[in-house]
């Protein structure tokens, strides 16, 4: 961990998302879906933060826009993370994939879009992976009842 | 039977690009891949020329289900993540929980997770490489590592109680101390495990069969590698010294005398000696960590995690209301996010969690190295042969436990 790097990124980076802060030792960057793609591609070529590590989702209903969307990359050249948090409506759950920089986020996205039903535009691939073909529901929003069963094979008798 | 069962998959290709492939396959029961998994592949002769991989078959739920039970409740699941090597889980998710409420372990809490969790780091290699040995015949070899590696699970069980899934870690600390005479065995056992590993690396290393089916089958870059997400031994195996224990120290890691092994490729026979390179320094930080094991208390003097002496629950209002609490309750997490990854034996075991500052988790999330090596391990497959397939897949190490979750 070194904390110059940190404040270093955190002073450059302030200026063009919505909010910069250290939380539990990890960069925090939160910023509108437009940004998204601009700031990761900065991350990755100016700052090397080579590595995606994972993308997911956190429901908020009643909250507008309802969902928050997470990412976390970590730098192997500097050894730090950054956490990117950036919301988006339950109307329109879009934003840009990171398919064309990772190779990563081909499956982390799909599985994100199978959980909460984010849409990662320009991923050419968003089967369901952890789920199958035709389940209907997205499971880990808050509004999916936890004891709702839709077997795809029917149980026997 | 006549009735027509649905598919749970959709192929990535319904139709060959050439007319002179097929395709053909794979799982998601396989007799020769450990782990639910079902590859598409489209093969040219022996060759495959695209493979699609599906993971989803061992889903259960876990992150939804984390939803509903408090903090401590969730540590039986968490084990249940990589079933190989389910310490790690434990100690990682009890770090995340740990991190968001301020706690500090005590030191011999840090040095026996650590201990532990070098200790689980060598079973799961044993049994990765055990098991990818069989799947090439080599049928001794399998024997000798499972043997140390049911010392170790009997070991372990003396410890916790069970074999494989522990649930030991607790939230600001661990189940229990060492029982009498535990030490002694381990150094037993670490003795046993250099004679029985000393035979595989005369059985295995310049095997001219082994060489022959691993060797420069299921390369990969160390750019693609990092672009493809890999992480743990199958990034090291590319030349790469990546390794959360020296990058960003964890528990009592900083003060550890270790060393990364990388191989020179990053194909199976470089992933096969990182592993067992790994396994040595794993012996090696376990032999400092029992001398500097310290004593004193394993649990954190905290009221809000610690569940209070059984004694005082019986005599005394205050603990009594203070274990009813934290069991019907849970502990109270402040409000926040938190991300933890540990160096796991594949790789990062990340853990996100978010807490609205109630006794239950608001969102569990586990960053599984396996799930994001399952999306990336197309790459080792394409370009080489059918049969190199399982050996290949053997030595990513897949856990269809915390690949699906």
């Amino acid at each position: 961990m070194t904390p110059g790097v940190l404040d270093t990124l955190k002073e450059r980076l302030a200026g063009e998302v919505a909010d910069a802060s250290v939380s539990h030792g990890m960069l925090v960057l939160v910023l509108a879906p437009a940004d998204l793609l601009g700031i990761v591609q900065r991350l990755e070529s100016e700052f090397r933060f080579d590595l995606f590590l994972d993308v997911t989702a956190v429901d908020w209903p009643g909250q507008t826009p309802r969902f928050e969307v997470v990412y976390h990359f970590y730098s192997t050249a500097h050894r730090i993370r950054v956490r990117l948090k950036t919301r988006v409506p339950e109307a329109d759950p879009a934003v840009e994939s990171l398919v064309p920089l990772y190779g990563s986020a081909h499956y982390m996205e799909r599985e994100c879009h199978d959980m909460y039903g984010i849409v990662f535009r320009g991923n050419p691939d968003l089967r369901p992976i952890l789920l199958y073909e035709g389940f209907v529901g997205h499971p880990l929003r808050k509004d999916y009842p936890k004891r709702q069963e839709q077997p795809l094979v029917p149980y026997r008798s | 039977m006549d009735v027509k069962l649905p598919n749970p998959v959709r192929s990535a290709f319904e139709k060959t690009e050439r007319d002179d492939t097929v395709i053909v396959n794979i799982g998601p029961s396989h007799p020769a891949t450990h782990g639910t998994i079902q590859i598409i592949a489209e093969l040219d002769g022996e060759n495959v020329v695209r493979a699609d991989v599906h993971c989803g078959y061992v889903h259960r739920g876990f992150e939804k289900e984390c939803e509903s039970h408090t903090w401590h409740n969730l540590i039986p699941y968490v084990d249940r993540l990589n079933y190989c090597s389910g310490l790690i889980n434990d100690f990682a998710y009890c770090e995340a929980v740990e991190k968001l409420m301020g706690i500090e372990l005590t030191p011999r809490c840090k040095v026996l997770r650590t201990l532990l969790s070098e200790y689980s780091r060598i079973a799961d290699h044993l049994t990765c490489i055990a098991a990818s040995l069989m799947e090439l015949g080599a049928m001794t070899a399998f024997l000798y590592l499972i043997m140390i590696r049911d010392f170790i699970y009997e070991h372990l069980a003396d410890l916790t109680g069970a074999r494989v899934t522990y649930t030991y870690g607790r939230i600001g600390g661990l189940a229990r101390d060492l029982p009498p005479g535990w030490l002694s065995r381990l150094e037993e056992i670490l003795g046993g495990y250099e004679v029985f590993v000393g035979r595989v690396h005369g059985l295995m290393d310049r095997n001219r069969i082994f060489i022959d089916r691993t060797r420069d089958v299921g390369v990969i870059s160390t750019a693609d590698a990092i672009n493809w997400g890999f992480t743990g031994p199958i990034l090291r195996s590319t030349g790469a010294p990546r390794d959360l224990r020296k990058d960003t120290p964890y528990l009592a890691y900083a003060e550890l005398d270790f060393e990364v092994p990388v191989g020179i490729k990053g194909d199976n026979y470089d992933r096969y000696y990182v592993r067992m390179r790994e396994m040595d320094e794993s012996v090696h930080m376990i032999r400092q960590l029992v001398d500097m094991l310290p004593e004193g208390p394993i649990n954190v003097d905290d009221r809000r995690c610690t569940l209070p002496e059984k004694r005082l629950v019986y005599t005394e209002i205050e603990s009594l209301i203070n274990h009813f609490k934290l069991i019907m309750e849970g502990p109270q997490v402040p409000a926040g996010d938190a991300y933890v990854a540990h160096e796991a034996a594949n790789g990062e075991l990340g853990f996100y969690i978010v807490s609205t500052g109630t006794g239950t988790p608001y969102k569990v999330h586990v960053r599984a190295p396996s799930f994001v090596h399952m999306g990336g391990v197309h790459r080792l497959m394409e370009g080489y042969q059918l049969a190199d397939i399982i050996p290949t897949f053997g030595s990513v190490n897949m856990i269809g436990g915390e690949c699906d979750r």
